[in-house]
């Protein structure tokens, strides 16, 4: 019997305003517990909120962006529960009329387009943390969390496969990076994805019943916790069984999903119109204005990368996924004579294979564009080798010198002067009479080999088109 | 004595010198120290007032005073009073000392106006009586068996006692206007939105309104004009700028057509109410004005729809006091669902407790449409009466409760008839008017009787202006209860 499953997400974008969504405060990570928080943010008496500006630009930017219907009027609304990082015993959300309405990404899976639906975002406040370690036995409340701006981005179900859901992930990241609504650090939690998961046979149009895994915090675990559960579910209902309405959670560590709490245990909110905050009016003139001031998106920027820099489309799609990457791309596009596919290849293979190795972000990467540019300029005019390239581009990572310093502190400039070449190719073919009788004999793959000998004689330093040239010539005489 | 005063008066006093801030403060803080019937205050502050009145007479003498600057007055305990215990009635917050001020307390000060302590209250607002008060309730100084009416009873008695020449009081349901109409005050309820809720602690966000309990219209005035206006902190005020009220004050009344709503003055009201009340409405006539009968035809639907709203809200805005961050803790508690309950149980009262759980319910899955959405319809009945209402007349006219204040725990068994002194007040909150009550006589008993004047929104300036030329030509608001006097 085969199965279908059904997949939907809630991403919480967490936006990069400069302070709270309704109070001043700074909303940076890290700082001391409750030093961020003041008499608003743990909810003394009397209080009231105050809707930032900023935040309400930014659910625009972004309902923009997916094609989305800007609701004119939105209302707040109060989430009623009782928990000790939630100070007011009501979290400030949308329910009814959130500010942006359906909108829609279109995604790439195997080479085919997809539209996924974009149900709704709402805006809506963060709670603060409750630190369980170092208390003995007693919990810490960190409220500097607290009242942190959310954008809560609901997809429709449209997703089918574990690999669809990570893409439109993704896809989602990328754009809320270009944006500039969120700095997208998952481990920080300032882009968190809560997954619903459902499984029917084939054919059938009633949609299974449903498990929300909250909290996945990597790519790589989303699509093993998306995994996990389809399984899971398929192999309840192939044993006869049936799915029960729960939230989950993933864990990482064993690779599985477990129950946190079943529909029964869920939380009556008493959601109602928030009384302290009047209907959220956007006016047509502010979303013009907003829209003015949208950025060039991924999409427009590879098509814009193919056109203006001649690079294929895969190339152009692996520089745009992340907006450092492309930016890194065309500020070394800016320093080099060297072909834009060259600068895309080093980009995807060493300078990426160190930034993943080190563990950073293109974002703090030592080695400027400009350096980089040098570099390749070394290489276009023959002063190195790719080969040797790639030993000088570790030297500048590590010492923060330039490509030209290191190529002459370390003499690694080319050997071109056909003198010395002709002399180290001689001596090379009078050591391997074997292989020059087989290119003799019209065995002409030999002449790698020989390439190599010579190459290996010069330290790598030998330029190698010159040094094929010769040996050709010799040979061929 | 300086006590039998009027706030302008006083201000005029001061001015010239005949009297300094310092002794003017001295004299209302022995009165205040002294009075050992009224349980009118919960916090006084001699050290803080004498230190601003010290203030307030270097800017007297100086000349560089606001017609406000040196005048004691008293903060409802619902407000927040940097370094102050403000507990706004309740065991919950007895240990709250507040480490910010309210913008009206922030405004009045910066006038130069001294606060000499904070005023009992029912607990968190929600009474009729001041009897919900942790801090026991508040005798009426008409006759000490009586409330003083709720929930700013601590206020009503305070100016009515002559403790303080005038005090701050906040108004949900007819907090302001009916202790005022019960201890014989001018009360003003401000039109919603003219007054910042900025640091008044919540009960019902969407019907909370600050405002004025004075002997007069005109010091009402003087005080509103201080304390409203815009505050970027509270989302909920108007960003609007309007006229002084005090400037408008004696604006003749020729032409005035007073409404007078059939359904508020029907057998449910004490003959000697209705009739004080039909005889200040004739006085109004002969200074000008004409009254002319209206129907305000959802008015029965007022109490139910306030007492599924406003405990709604106060459901939702008491979820802060889990005794986590600050407030009354249970002793030892053994989890997290045991600190909750039994800080709550322990610190709340039992008329909270009621109205959280009425709230809780309104709120709930399954409920909302039956309850919470339908009296938000019925507010909006009630608000279209009053439109209609205006289209007819200028202000509208009746009694601010049914009957004089009743004795000491004669309705606290019977929440319903508790609830019903509202049956007047509430249906203007509900549809956020600004609304004034003053003294129009006494009962046969010698209790003070109240008018309730209801306005446009927005027009407080022209309640105040009916008020002030009514006690040009009465007296009502001169009367002291003999044992103050």
């Amino acid at each position: 019997m085969s199965f279908e499953s059904v997949i939907g997400l809630e991403v919480h974008v967490q936006l990069k305003t400069s302070s709270k969504i309704f109070s001043g405060s700074s909303i940076a990570f890290g700082a001391e517990p409750n030093t961020q928080a003041n008499a608003v943010d743990i909810a003394l008496p009397g209080v009231l909120p105050v809707m930032n500006r900023e935040a309400v630009t930014m659910a625009v930017r972004f309902g923009l962006a997916v094609n989305g219907l800007i609701n004119q009027r939105s209302i707040f609304a109060r989430k009623n529960y009782f928990y000790p990082d939630l100070p007011k015993g009501y979290q400030i959300s949308q329910y009814e009329i959130p500010v942006v309405g359906p909108g829609y990404l279109d995604i790439e899976v195997e080479g085919k387009s997809k539209r996924i639906g974009i149900t709704r975002a709402h805006l809506e406040e963060d709670a603060g943390k409750s630190l369980h370690e170092d208390f003995h036995g007693m919990t810490g409340i960190d409220l500097n969390r607290a009242g942190t701006p959310l954008l809560e981005v609901v997809s429709d179900p449209d997703m089918r496969t574990a690999t669809e859901a990570v893409v439109y992930l993704r896809k989602l990241h990328t754009l809320v990076r270009y944006l500039g609504i969120c700095d997208g650090n998952m481990q920080e939690g300032s882009f968190r994805c809560d997954a619903n998961i459902s499984v029917r046979r084939r054919g059938e149009d009633k949609l299974g019943t449903r498990a929300e895994i909250k909290n996945i915090n990597s790519f790589r675990f989303v699509d093993k916790a998306i995994q996990f559960e389809i399984a899971r579910q398929i192999e309840i209902i192939e044993d006869g069984g049936t799915v029960v309405q729960e939230t989950r959670l993933y864990d990482p560590t064993k690779d599985e999903t477990r129950s946190m709490r079943s529909k029964e245990e869920a939380h009556d909110y008493r959601y109602f119109p928030d009384p302290d905050l009047p209907p959220l009016v956007i006016t047509e003139s502010f979303i013009e204005d907003v829209r003015r001031t949208l950025p060039e998106l991924a999409h427009a920027k590879r098509e814009r990368f193919i056109r203006e820099y001649s690079l294929n489309s895969s190339d152009a799609e692996a520089l745009v996924g992340d907006l450092d990457i492309a930016n890194y791309f065309e500020a070394i596009m800016q320093s080099t004579a060297a072909t834009a596919k060259a600068a895309a290849n080093w980009i995807t293979g060493d300078i990426s294979a160190r930034i993943n190795r080190e563990g950073i972000n293109f974002e703090n990467i030592p080695v400027t564009p400009l350096a980089v540019g040098q570099l390749l300029d070394r290489i276009q005019d023959g002063t190195i080798s790719g080969k040797i390239a790639k030993d000088v581009f570790q030297a500048m990572w590590d010492s923060g010198d330039t490509a030209d310093n290191i190529i002459d502190a370390r003499g690694l400039r080319q050997i071109s002067d056909s003198g010395a070449l002709e002399e180290m190719v001689d001596e090379v073919l009078s050591n391997s009479a074997a292989q020059v009788q087989q290119y003799r004999e019209g065995e002409t793959k030999v002449i790698g080999y020989l390439v190599g000998q010579i190459m290996k004689l010069s330290q790598g330093k030998a330029n190698p088109r010159q040094v094929n040239e010769i040996l050709k010539r010799k040979l061929d005489d | 004595m300086p006590h039998n005063h009027t706030l302008l008066e006083l201000s005029k006093k001061l001015r010239s010198r005949d009297i300094s801030a310092l002794e003017l403060c001295t004299h209302f803080l022995d009165r205040i120290e002294g009075d050992t019937k009224l349980n009118a205050f919960i916090t006084s502050d001699t050290e803080r007032a004498l230190q601003q009145a010290r203030v307030a007479d270097d800017a007297l003498n100086s000349g560089s005073a606001s017609p406000l600057t040196g005048l004691p007055i008293a903060h409802k305990d619902i407000f927040c009073t940097k370094g102050l215990k403000t507990s706004c009635g309740s065991r919950m917050l007895d240990n709250f000392i507040s480490p910010y001020d309210a913008t009206v307390v922030e405004r009045l000060a910066k006038e130069g106006v001294i606060t000499l302590g904070k005023t009992n209250m029912d607990e968190f607002a929600m009474g009729s009586s001041n009897e919900t008060s942790w801090y026991g309730p508040v005798a009426n100084p008409w006759d000490t068996s009586r409330v003083a009416g709720g929930s700013s009873g601590g206020s009503a008695a305070a100016v009515a006692a002559r403790l303080v020449p005038a005090a701050t009081g906040t108004d949900t349901g007819g907090s302001i206007r009916q202790p005022a109409a019960l201890c014989g005050l001018t009360g003003l309820k401000p039109s919603y939105g003219r007054v910042s809720r900025y640091g008044i602690v919540a009960f019902a966000s969407s019907l909370d309104q600050a405002g004025p309990i004075a002997q007069t219209a005109a010091d009402a005035a003087l005080l509103f004009d201080a304390m409203a206006g815009f505050d970027p902190r509270d989302s909920t005020s108007l960003d609007k700028k309007f006229e002084a009220a005090s400037s408008s004050l004696e604006k003749p009344l020729k032409g005035l057509k007073i409404g007078l709503p059939n359904e508020f003055f029907d057998s449910g009201v004490d003959s000697d109410v209705g009739a004080a009340v039909q005889a200040a409405v004739a006085r109004l006539c002969e200074l000008g004005a004409s009254a002319v009968n209206i129907a305000l035809p959802n008015s029965a639907a007022a109490i139910p729809c306030y007492y599924v709203i406003a405990p709604a809200e106060a459901s939702s805005n008491l979820a802060r006091f889990d005794g986590v961050r600050y407030g009354y803790r249970t002793n030892d508690p053994v989890d997290l669902t045991d600190l909750y309950e039994r800080s709550r149980a322990e610190g709340f009262g039992a008329e909270v407790k009621r109205r959280i759980m009425i709230g809780t319910y309104a709120l709930s899955s399954g409920y909302y449409d039956a309850y919470y959405l339908k009296a938000q319809k019925i507010r909006r009945l009630i608000a279209t009466d009053f439109d209609r209402a205006f289209a007819q007349c200028d202000v509208i006219a009746g009694p601010t409760t049914p009957t004089t204040a009743f004795k000491i725990g004669e309705k606290m068994d019977n929440p319903v008839s508790m609830y019903l002194n509202d049956i007047f007040t509430s249906s203007v909150n509900l549809a956020g008017l600004p609304a004034l009550s003053i003294p129009v006589g006494f009962s046969g008993s010698g209790l003070p009787i109240g008018m309730q004047l209801i306005g446009p929104y927005l027009d407080e300036a022209k309640l105040l202006n009916v008020g002030h030329c009514y006690q040009q030509t009465t007296d009502w608001h001169r009367h002291v209860p003999g044992e103050f006097a």
